[in-house]
């Protein structure tokens, strides 16, 4: 082929197609959507006073978000939940509802993941809000799941050696797994904030267009 | 077993397969003109993929036994993971396409090529930054984007050193001699646009301006699925359809089918990588764009297959014989398989079950590894002794490349295709607990780590051959290629 113009052209359009015909596009039809209201007014507005989802999340749970960014889990969990019947999200108990774009407005980095070697995260502090189990389950996997192929997160506690008092805020942890007598685990910050991420990614409200529908 | 250089006159469509001696002559200025910058290129490649081979192997280990090397922060799975695509891809297989496919386009262009200078910094650049990026991406750096994990203070690095390298093989291309333009050279030149500017386009949505809420997850998609689509696999094409008629003697079966290939290739690829969000909060017409353009990739793989399929039948010993032959159709055929497996994945159905499994892990290495990486292989055992004026030290370590690869891919992709579907089927059939899920997938996964050590065999002896191929001691051919005479293969 002997036509250069016609080949730049084509090379040059191709992609400008897809780019405006699958992010453009979606960047203006749904790139500016705002909290809003569990329901709305008849007119079709947020109703005043009541509470915007989603929330924000804050403080020491947004620092756990970095946390979880940096030591990769999303190569091993998603966050979004699919509808019922399409796949089995909701019967495993992953969301009462499909997981929509509004969802996930105000996070800076949006991480749905590719992966389910593990559960879905979207609603984990819905279903799971104990500190204790987490923080097993972070120091080994093992503790409250056996046979997982999580990784163990040990290098984000901190073992020390009992003092007068025991530490207020040591790990329970099981015999089997203790690093042994007279050494307690000590959760680290980072610790603390993933777990308060953890705790943080809840999807227990409504949303105008994807109800709870109340069985 | 030697490589087979083609001296016989051959048909002649384009300056490729000239038996014109001049045209000859030629070609060995333009090798010894770019031989320092695509050694340059090619040893890099080599380190990456040793690199990365070793990440792979720990990343592999720690999926089924995460114990292994456990209480190192450093190298906690989502850590190596990401730092082993990241050698492979930034690493290997980028530093493996300047090598080979400048070098293509330089020889298509039928001029000497100047400047080389530029490409031995840019080249520098873009080592060093993809380096701090994976030393970046272990020490907690990196951004959990798929496919773009480098540290955002990497990126300008890689965008300036990009920006010079495509802009060098874009300047062959526009000092090119002769009026026939190649179909290697539309991939090339078409790749070398594209990948700039799904890089840049990337980045900016969603590291440096993140675009709001998911649109940043279809940015994602569009960006990795292109670099397979838009990068990869044209470079690994173009240097198909330049390999096969070039070893083989003969012109590619139809001009037109090419043609068609390139097209349809150039169209619907770039729409497709939304299938990786199916089920996902984006709206459902967006995905439904996806699946049909998957689904009519259908047509360039099938075009391309036909093409490759005539112009190589009637000559498969040959094809057994030549070490870059055999790659190449190895990697043409994966390519025709992982295509249509991807297409079939599209669907709501299929995805249903395949989404969310290591099923996806394992389409991906059969395209990465099986299509794109031995091809890469191939055009190296092709390009090497044109540089070098040299043999193949070995053509038992060719030998165990070849079939270490060839058997080590083919476990890992029935291993996680197996295991991956039966995952899906669990994961989808809410009584079973999912923890039966994982422990499900443990044997699947334990192939894979064999696989993985046959690989790295596999890449000892590569290495080992090209380094003692580089060795100034080893016997050297005078002259131009065409004063070469054609050998027995030994194999
Ligand atoms: C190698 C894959 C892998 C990685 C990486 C990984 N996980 Fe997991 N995760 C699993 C598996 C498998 C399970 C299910 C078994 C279990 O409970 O341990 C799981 C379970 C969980 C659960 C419990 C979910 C539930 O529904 O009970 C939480 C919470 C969790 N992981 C959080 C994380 C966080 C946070 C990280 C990153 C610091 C992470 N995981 C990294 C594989 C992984």
């Amino acid at each position: 082929m002997n036509n250069l113009p016609l080949l730049f052209l084509g090379i040059f359009f191709t992609l400008a197609f897809s780019w405006t015909g699958l992010i453009l596009t979606s960047q203006i039809q749904f790139g500016k959507l705002v909290q809003t209201t569990e329901v709305l007014d008849e007119e079709g507005n947020p109703i005043e006073g009541d509470p915007l989802y989603p929330e924000q999340i804050v403080g020491l749970a947004q620092q756990g978000k970095q946390v979880y960014l940096d030591l990769g889990c999303i190569y091993c969990h998603s966050q979004q939940v699919r509808r019922p019947g399409f796949g089995a999200d909701t019967e495993r108990g992953w969301g009462e509802r499909q997981s929509v774009p509004r969802d996930y407005i105000l996070q800076d980095r949006v991480v749905l993941g590719t992966m389910r070697t593990g559960p879905d995260l979207m609603t984990i502090g819905d279903r799971n809000p104990s500190d204790d189990w987490h923080h097993q389950h972070f120091y080994n996997p093992q503790i409250t799941s056996p046979g997982s192929t999580m990784p163990p997160y040990a290098f984000l506690y901190r073992v020390q050696e009992v003092g007068v008092e025991p530490h207020p805020r040591a790990v329970q942890i099981p015999e089997a797994f203790h690093p042994g007598e007279g050494l307690e685990v000590i959760p680290t910050r980072r610790a603390d904030a993933l777990v308060a991420y953890m705790k943080s990614l809840r999807m227990g409200y409504s949303l105008p267009e994807a109800p709870i529908i109340e069985q | 077993m030697s490589i087979a250089v083609q001296t016989a006159p051959a048909p002649s469509t384009g300056p490729y397969t000239s038996g014109d001696e001049h045209v000859r002559t030629e070609l060995s200025k333009i090798d010894r003109s770019m031989r320092g910058a695509a050694i340059f290129f090619l040893i890099s490649s080599i380190f990456w993929l040793m690199a990365g081979t070793i990440l792979a192997l720990i990343a592999a280990i720690k999926a089924h036994s995460p114990d292994f090397l456990g209480a190192y922060e450093f190298l906690t799975f989502g850590r190596v993971r990401s730092a082993h695509l990241n050698a492979m891809v930034f690493g290997w297989s980028n530093n493996a396409i300047f090598a080979v496919a400048l070098w293509i386009m330089a020889r298509l262009c039928r001029n000497e090529v100047r400047h080389n200078g530029m490409l031995y910094i840019a080249g520098s650049i873009w080592n060093i930054a993809a380096t701090i990026g994976i030393v970046g991406i272990l020490a907690g750096h990196g951004t959990s984007i798929e496919w773009l994990e480098m540290p955002k203070y990497v990126t300008p690095l890689l965008a300036l050193s990009y920006a010079l390298i495509g802009a060098w093989g874009i300047m062959a291309f526009r000092f090119r001699k002769g009026e026939h333009v190649y179909v290697s050279q539309w991939f090339f030149l078409a790749a070398l646009f594209w990948f700039p500017w799904l890089y840049t386009v990337a980045q900016i949505m969603i590291v440096f301006i993140p675009a709001r809420g998911t649109v940043q997850a279809i940015t994602n998609w569009w960006f990795a699925h292109n670099v397979l689509g838009l990068w990869f696999t044209p470079m690994a094409l173009g240097a198909a359809y330049y390999l096969i008629p070039k070893v083989l003697g003969k012109p590619i079966h139809s001009y037109y089918l090419s043609v068609l290939a390139f097209w349809s290739l150039a169209l619907f690829y770039n729409w497709a990588g939304v299938h990786h969000l199916i089920g996902g909060p984006i709206p459902v017409w967006l995905i439904s764009a996806g699946i049909v353009a998957s689904v009519m990739m259908v047509i360039p793989v099938v075009v391309t297959a036909i093409n490759h399929h005539m112009t190589v039948v009637g000559s498969f010993g040959a094809v057994w014989r030549s070490p870059t032959l055999r790659f190449v159709v190895f990697g043409a055929m994966s390519y025709t398989l992982t295509s249509l497996i991807g297409s079939a994945m599209a669907l709501r159905s299929v995805n249903e079950v395949t989404h969310f499994t290591h099923f996806t892990v394992g389409h991906a290495h059969h395209g990465v590894y099986a299509f794109f990486t031995m091809i890469m292989f191939g055009a190296i055992y092709f390009m090497m002794p044109r540089l070098l004026q040299r043999e193949w030290p070995s053509a038992t370590l060719i030998h165990l490349h070849f079939w270490f690869c060839a058997v080590g891919i083919g476990i890992m992709v029935v291993g996680l295709h197996v295991g991956g579907w039966i995952q899906g089927m669990m994961m989808n059939d809410p009584d079973i607990a999912f923890i039966d899920t994982v422990r499900a997938t443990v044997p699947w996964l334990q192939s894979r780590s064999v696989s993985g050590l046959f690989l790295t065999l596999g890449h000892i002896a590569f290495a080992i051959n090209v380094f003692w191929m580089l060795l100034p001691a080893n016997r050297k051919v005078e002259g131009p290629t065409l004063l070469e005479r054609r050998k027995e293969a030994e194999a």
